[in-house]
This record gives C-alpha cells, sequence and structure tokens, in this order.
C-alpha cells in the first residue's frame, strides 16, 4: 500500500520495527520526562518575579518569560505532567471500560447486547466535544473532570470495536470447537477472545492518544480543565494569548509542545497500525 | 520466432525477486495455447505482463513481447491502452469484480467502446445486443441495464467474454476463466471460446491449472514452473508424450474423467 | 427504500428521546441549586422562602421526570426556559444566533471539501511520488495541531504580520468569517484529506480498475467515472462523521475570534453556569448531528445501486 510495501516484506518488517523502536523510545522519553518534570526544569514554574516579566527569549530563558516573569521553559516542562499524564490515563481508562463492555455486549448477546448498545448509541449522537463541553461545564473545572467529560462521550468507540470483535470471533469455527471440548467462559474470553481482540483495540488507543490530548487541551483551553496557576499547555495558551500581538513566543511555546507530542504519540500510534497490519506479516 | 504474438526471453520480477525467468513462445493466428502450472507459477503474470497490468511492484526486466512487429514493452502508456480492448482484450477469473460495482454494464461497455471509436448509443446497443447474444443471453438488452451484481457467476463470466470480444480483438488472454465456475458451466465458456477462435480467427492465450480444459482446446501448450519453462509444445505430444518429470508429475496428478 | 426511511426514522426516537433526557438530567442535577445560583448570580441575597416559591414557580419540586415531560413538552413547543443572566427566553437567543454558527460550519465544510477532495485524490494518484510525500507532511502537521493552536499561528501570520485579516470579527460578515473559516477548514481538511486518499487508494486497488485498463479505458476516465464515484460513497459517510468535531470545534473558535454564534453563546454560558443555555445548545448540536447523519445514510442508500436494489452482497 504505501510507500513501506514496495520493500520485501522481510525487510519491511524490519524497517517497521525500527521505526516503532525510535517513536517508543521517543514517547517513553515524554511519559518519564513528565513523570520527572518538577525536577527537569532550571526554574521554579510557579515562582513569579514582575522584574522580568514578559522577557524576550534569551539565553537564560529559552521561550521568555510570561506577565508575571515566569520562565515558560519551565512551564511547558512541568505542563508536560498535566497534559501527558491525564491523557494517558483517560486513553487507558477508556480502552478497559470500553472493551469490558463491547465482551460483555458481545459475548452475552440478548437484552443487555440491546440496552447497553442503544445506550452508546445515545452517547455517539452527541458530536463529540459539545458533550464534553456540557459534561465538564455540569462538574465545574479541573483536569480530574475534564478527563471524566471526554471518557463519557469516548468509551463507546471502544465497546463497539470489542462487540464486533467478540461477535466475529465468537462465531469462528475454534471457537464453537472450544466451547464443545468444555471451557469455561471465563478461560474462553481471557483465554480465546481478548488476545484475539487486542490488536485492533490497541490501535485506535495509540491513535487516539493525540486526538484525545488536543481535546483536552482545548476543554483547558476553554477553562473547563486545569485552572491556572496550574500549568497546563492548552490552559497556558489561553491564559497567554492576549500577548499573542506583542509576545508571539509565551503562546506558542506550549502550543508547540502540544504538536510536537501529538506528533510522537500519532507516529507511535501509526507505526503500530502498520506493525500489526495482516499485510506487513510474513 | 515468428506469430501473431512472441514472447523473447521475457524476465519479470516483482518487488526486485524474479517471478518469470526466460520464457519465449509464440502463437499463431487463431491458435490457441494453453499455459499449465500450478499456483504461483508465475504463469498469470505472464500474461498480464503483454498489457501491463502488473502493477505497481512488478515489472518486465528483460526480453520482449512481440505483438504484430511492435514490441509491446516499448509503447507508452497511452498507446498499449489504445491496443488493449481494441486488439488485445482479457478476461479475468472473476469477471464479476472485473466491472465496476456501482455502474450498469451498459454502462462499461459503452465506456470501452467510446474509448476506441466514436459511436452512437443506439448503434452501440445494437452492437453490444449482439455479441452479448451470441453468448447464449437471451434477453442481451436487460443485461445491458444491470449491474453486475445483479447477475450470477456463470453469466458474470459470459459477459467478461462478451465484454473482452465487443471489439473483436486479435488476441484473447484468458486468466483462469474456467476456474471459479461450476463444471457444467466451465464446460460452457470452454465451448464459447473454441466459438470464437471458429468465428473470429482470435488467437488465445488461456492461463488454467486445469489440464483438462487445455486438452479440451489448446493446440500448443507450455509448462510453467516456479517461472522457468518446463515443457512447450504440441499439446497432443505433450500430454502423450511429457519430457520433463515436472510435466509428468503434473500429468499424473490430474484425476481421469470420463467425458 | 421507503422501508429503509420509515424505519431509520422509527429508530431515530429513542435516540432522540436519550439525547433530550440525558441533557435534560445532566444539567437537572447540576442544576438543582439552579434559582440559588440564579439569585447569586443576579448578587441579591434572598431568603429561603422566596427560593421555595421561585423553585415552585419553575416547577423544580415536581418529580423528575414530571420535569423532563414538561420540560420537553415545552422543547416542542420552542420554550427552553430563561437565561439566568440575561433574563431573556433562551429558545429565542438561540435561534437568533444560530445563523452566523450555520455560516460558520457551512463556509468551513465548503472549504474543507474543495482542499480536501482534489488534494487527496491527487495524493492517492500520484501515491509515493513526491506531491504525495509532501501532501502527507501536510497533512500530517495539521493533524498534530490543535485547532486553537491554528488560530493563533493564522492570527499571528495574516492578522498581525500581513494584516490581511482582522484579528477578531466585527459583526456576522463573509469578511470576519474567513479566519475562523480557514482555522477549521485547516483543522478538518488535515485529517480528511487523509481519509480521502485512503479511499480512493482502497478503490484503486481493487479489480475492477485492471479490468477496466484491461479493456483499454484511459486512466483518466476510470479514474473519474469510476474511481471517484466509488470512493464518493465512503467520502460522503467521512465527511458526515467529521461533522461531529467541526460543531464542537466550533465552540472553541468562535469564541477565539469573537464570532457571534451558539458556540461562543455556549462557551459564555459556561463561565457563568447559565444552565439552560448550555442545555439548549447540547440539545440543539445532537439534533444537528443526528438530522445530518441521517440525511448522510438516506443519500448513501440513494446513490449505491448495492444497497438501493436491496441485493445482497454475499453472493
Amino acid at each position: 500500500m504505501d510507500k513501506s510495501a514496495r520493500r520485501k516484506p522481510k525487510k519491511q518488517k524490519n524497517y517497521l520495527k525500527k521505526r516503532f523502536f525510535i517513536f517508543a523510545t521517543l514517547a517513553l522519553i515524554l511519559v518519564v520526562g513528565s513523570y520527572f518534570s518538577e525536577r527537569l526544569c532550571p526554574y521554579d514554574p510557579y515562582e513569579q518575579n514582575l522584574s522580568i516579566a514578559k522577557a524576550s527569549p534569551s539565553l537564560a530563558h529559552p521561550f521568555g518569560t510570561d506577565r508575571y516573569g515566569r520562565d515558560m521553559l519551565s512551564r511547558v516542562i512541568v505542563g508536560s505532567k498535566t497534559s501527558i499524564y491525564s491523557t494517558l490515563l483517560l486513553v487507558v481508562g477508556i480502552t478497559v471500560i470500553g472493551t469490558i463492555v463491547g465482551i460483555i455486549c458481545g459475548w452475552n448477546g440478548k437484552k443487555l447486547d440491546t440496552i447497553l448498545m442503544r445506550i452508546s448509541d445515545i452517547f455517539l449522537a452527541f458530536p463529540g466535544l459539545v458533550f464534553a463541553l456540557a459534561v465538564a461545564a455540569v462538574m465545574g473545572g479541573g483536569v480530574q473532570n475534564a478527563v471524566i467529560a471526554l471518557g463519557a462521550i469516548s468509551w463507546p468507540k471502544y465497546a463497539r470495536i470489542a462487540r464486533s470483535q467478540t461477535l466475529a470471533q465468537k462465531e469462528s469455527l475454534y471457537m464453537r470447537a472450544a466451547i464443545l471440548s468444555g471451557c469455561s467462559t471465563g478461560k474462553l474470553i481471557l483465554k480465546h477472545i481478548l488476545p484475539n481482540i487486542t490488536g485492533p483495540i490497541l490501535v485506535t488507543a495509540m491513535l487516539d492518544i493525540g486526538t484525545m490530548m488536543m481535546e483536552l487541551a482545548g476543554l483547558s483551553f476553554l477553562g473547563l480543565g486545569a485552572k491556572p496557576p496550574v500549568a497546563e499547555w492548552g490552559s497556558m495558551m489561553s491564559d497567554t494569548r492576549n500577548l499573542l500581538t506583542t509576545h508571539p513566543w509565551v503562546t506558542f511555546a506550549p502550543g508547540i509542545a502540544i504538536f510536537l507530542s501529538v506528533m510522537v504519540f500519532n507516529l507511535l500510534g501509526d507505526t503500530v497500525r502498520d506493525l500489526l497490519d495482516p499485510r506487513n506479516e510474513r | 520466432m515468428s506469430g501473431i504474438i512472441c514472447y523473447e526471453n521475457v524476465d519479470i520480477c516483482y518487488n526486485g525477486s524474479p517471478v518469470i525467468k526466460k520464457v519465449s513462445f509464440s502463437a499463431e493466428k487463431g491458435e490457441i495455447l494453453g499455459i499449465a502450472g500450478e499456483s504461483g507459477s508465475g504463469k498469470s503474470t505472464l500474461i498480464k505482463a503483454a498489457i501491463g497490468l502488473l502493477g505497481k511492484n512488478g515489472s518486465v526486466t528483460g526480453g520482449k513481447i512481440w505483438y504484430e512487429e511492435k514490441n509491446l514493452l516499448d509503447l507508452n502508456e497511452k498507446e498499449l491502452r489504445k491496443i488493449c480492448g481494441s486488439e488485445i482484450g482479457m478476461i479475468f477469473q472473476n469477471a464479476g469484480s472485473s466491472f465496476c460495482p456501482i455502474r450498469t454494464v451498459g454502462d462499461q461497455l459503452l465506456e470501452e467502446m467510446k474509448e476506441h471509436r466514436k459511436i452512437k448509443k443506439a448503434e452501440f446497443e445494437d452492437e453490444a445486443a449482439e455479441m452479448l447474444a451470441k453468448f447464449g443471453f437471451q434477453d442481451p438488452k436487460r443485461i445491458l441495464k444491470s449491474y453486475p451484481f445483479e447477475l450470477s457467476g456463470g453469466m458474470q463470466q459470459r459477459v467478461g467474454v462478451a465484454a473482452a470480444m465487443l471489439l473483436k480483438p486479435k488476441i484473447l488472454l484468458a486468466d483462469e476463466p474456467t476456474s471459479a465456475l461450476d463444471v457444467s458451466i466451465q464446460k460452457q465458456v470452454v465451448e464459447q471460446m473454441k466459438m470464437i477462435r471458429e468465428q473470429y480467427g482470435t488467437t488465445i492465450l488461456i492461463v488454467t491449472h486445469n489440464i483438462g480444459v487445455i486438452r479440451a482446446m489448446a493446440d500448443s501448450m507450455l509448462v510453467l514452473k516456479d517461472g522457468k519453462m518446463e515443457e512447450y509444445g504440441k499439446t497432443q505430444e505433450v500430454l502423450s508424450h511429457p519430457q520433463s518429470d515436472y510435466t509428468k508429475r503434473l500429468l499424473a496428478a490430474i484425476p481421469v474423467l470420463r467425458r | 427504500m421507503r422501508k429503509y426511511i420509515i424505519q431509520r426514522f422509527l429508530q431515530l426516537i429513542p435516540i432522540l428521546i436519550g439525547i433530550t433526557f440525558l441533557s435534560f438530567a445532566m444539567m437537572r442535577v447540576a442544576g438543582s441549586d439552579a434559582v440559588t445560583e440564579m439569585y447569586e448570580n443576579r448578587g441579591t441575597a434572598v431568603s429561603q422562602e422566596i427560593i421555595d416559591a421561585k423553585k415552585a414557580e419553575l416547577g423544580l419540586d415536581q418529580p423528575f421526570l414530571v420535569q423532563y415531560v414538561s420540560w420537553l413538552n415545552g422543547f416542542l413547543h420552542g420554550d427552553m426556559g430563561t437565561s439566568y443572566v440575561s433574563g431573556k427566553k433562551v429558545f429565542d437567543e438561540f435561534v437568533s444566533k444560530l445563523p452566523a454558527t450555520l455560516l460558520l460550519t457551512v463556509m468551513s465544510i465548503l472549504a474543507t471539501v474543495v482542499i480536501s477532495i482534489p488534494l487527496g485524490v491527487l495524493a492517492a494518484v500520484c501515491q509515493d511520488k513526491w506531491v504525495d510525500l509532501l501532501l502527507r507532511f501536510f497533512s500530517f502537521i495539521g493533524n498534530a495541531m490543535p485547532n486553537f493552536f491554528v488560530a493563533m499561528l493564522l492570527m499571528q501570520l495574516l492578522s498581525i504580520k500581513l494584516n490581511l485579516l482582522p484579528v477578531i470579527a466585527s459583526g456576522v460578515n463573509i469578511r470576519s468569517a474567513l479566519m475562523p473559516m480557514l482555522t477549521l477548514a485547516i483543522s478538518m481538511s488535515a485529517k480528511y484529506m487523509r481519509q480521502v486518499r485512503a479511499a480512493v487508494l482502497e478503490e484503486l486497488n481493487k479489480d475492477y480498475v485492471q479490468g477496466a485498463r484491461a479493456r483499454g479505458i484511459r486512466e483518466s476516465v476510470i479514474l473519474w467515472k469510476n474511481v471517484i464515484k466509488s470512493a464518493m460513497l465512503t467520502i460522503i459517510t467521512l465527511l458526515a462523521l467529521s461533522i461531529g468535531s467541526l460543531l464542537g470545534g466550533t465552540a472553541i473558535i468562535e469564541s477565539i475570534f469573537m464570532w457571534d454564534g451558539v458556540g461562543k453563546l455556549a462557551v459564555d454560558a459556561i463561565t457563568t453556569r447559565d444552565y439552560p443555555v448550555i442545555q439548549a445548545y447540547v440539545v440543539w448540536m445532537a439534533l444537528i448531528y443526528v438530522i445530518v447523519n441521517l440525511i448522510t445514510d438516506l443519500l448513501y442508500h440513494c446513490l449505491d445501486p448495492r444497497i438501493r436494489l436491496g441485493v445482497n452482497q454475499n453472493g
């Protein structure tokens, strides 16, 4: 398909593995870095120093300072904790919940399936961010609430995938053979269904990290996520946007941070997708 | 070598690895040449190369394919496309999927005709209906109005043959035309191809793994193994006195059917 | 076909009930102290008796389901309550701002279609050539940028550096709409172009393309008459799906560019906790989205002969 398909399958696989290794390393650096972010900042990200307010980028302050004289580089680094960590938590959460609901629906069928699927239909009928906006509005701001709001609208997608995959596996011959040979339900799900549906779910989740990160930042931008003075990339951009005309770097620094992190996770997601694509097997 | 179509030491590579090695053969006007071999031996690739259907990953890396004093491999895409359909037709294993699913058969046949000459719609309909009637369709006008998926597998295959013969090409390439069909319909298609040769003097290159089909219609045959020619000669000679061990084994593997 | 349309409409009923119920329940849970907050918002301290009286007047002392039914009844008659902040009728205020949002949405969709369909097709046709690589690169960059970041970049570039367009909208007009439209279109196109490319590539790899080539049909005819027509079915569906993210995206973009539409209204309402307005926003956006999806679905059924003629594809 892509340019990569022209290579020989074996070469292609190696190339993908190499690509995976690079992007996984970058993503890992981001995650680990955000965990230790407080220790990595050159300055205290919350310390105000009005005498150097709105300073242009310099050696001492590579991204300049904001209107309270806080070092932007330090704030961007600390912001990674809120942005990256919350996003990962969110994606893991919806993946687990969605998958469980999906497997239950697909496995049980009947009434429970109908009810849960109708409920997911209703959630899917809302345009993404609109519903999250409302949930966040009801619950009030805060990163935690923004994560819950986005989670509330995102799980049905995973439930759908897990359900259809479960149904497909359930109908397969090897599954019938396993049922006939008297495997217990728990064992069937854990040993046969789950390993077979992780592929598509994992790919969806990986590709969702970037989207979720941007939506979370969007909510914060609207004041529905992290509240100042907590450093978060979206709210930092919103916070400093009236400086755009005169001191654009203050606004762009967190923007570029979002951009780069989303890019790393998207690249990783694409690679995982290609890697799990059966067309690239052999 | 002479003949209306002539392969000369043809090499073909897919993704850089050779799949056809130094294959040469030729076919006269009105000759039916059967190309046999197991799946993966490169037999479909061999005929697709003539009309540039190898796709992005495949390419002819050596040799020549002569058609009436022209080397088909030297033609640019436009020139080659002109020859396709009008002078060299092709039938696919699954003719149904060789038509666009969301347009009617008539639309696509008209399109084919218009590519090669100016024609009015009414004129086209008569011509196309006549051709379809030759292939056993009772109500050809209805077929023209149908979508491919509305036809049965056997009907699709016959429409495929009719589409390939629409412009009365001099050469017909047939890629496993019978493999996806029921035995009774297989026979029908074989009969129709013989009829084509009779009526139009068309040269037919037929690729199949079914030796029975070759026995039933081919004048000469070529056995391909791993992209190399194992055996090439008159069908009767090859079938009764196979020279190479591989051909012997291949023939021995066919269940004998009484006709 | 008619049976399908009726069936499709019947399926809508539970969804619509679900949407309204969920929106109502959410706001009621949040707004249980709505009256207290309403007075707080107006900056007047009042006694508990007045609050209770007001609650009774608004029907907030009734059981939950009764409240829902009476709210739904009102909604169907164009009554969505009054704004806590402005004291105006929510429905009227909402309807008066809806055209601005619809204008922006429609313009953005048109721009997206104009940008991404030709580019997506071009990328697919030139697969792996430099044009494709370049377009994919841009689409990749665009995909990794949140729309508010795009908005700021555009502001910086087009308004501040080049002084071409106004930073902030001045009233609802085409000129003011250009910046927000461009922002939304860039963000959407980046994603959509990729999908168009994938859809066209998938069609290009189908057997019928090879069949048409063998019949001597020119590449351009194959592309325009067969491939794009077939890919269009997928492309339309994907476009409808992306309208969902567009409707959400307008909220942020409208408030950045001070575009006076329902998105900005909603964001303002969120800051002031003006629940009836937020409620109206959620219900309306969901309704629009449901209707768009319905239309797309019906369109799909009209365009695809396989479905229109009700033939099973498994054969």
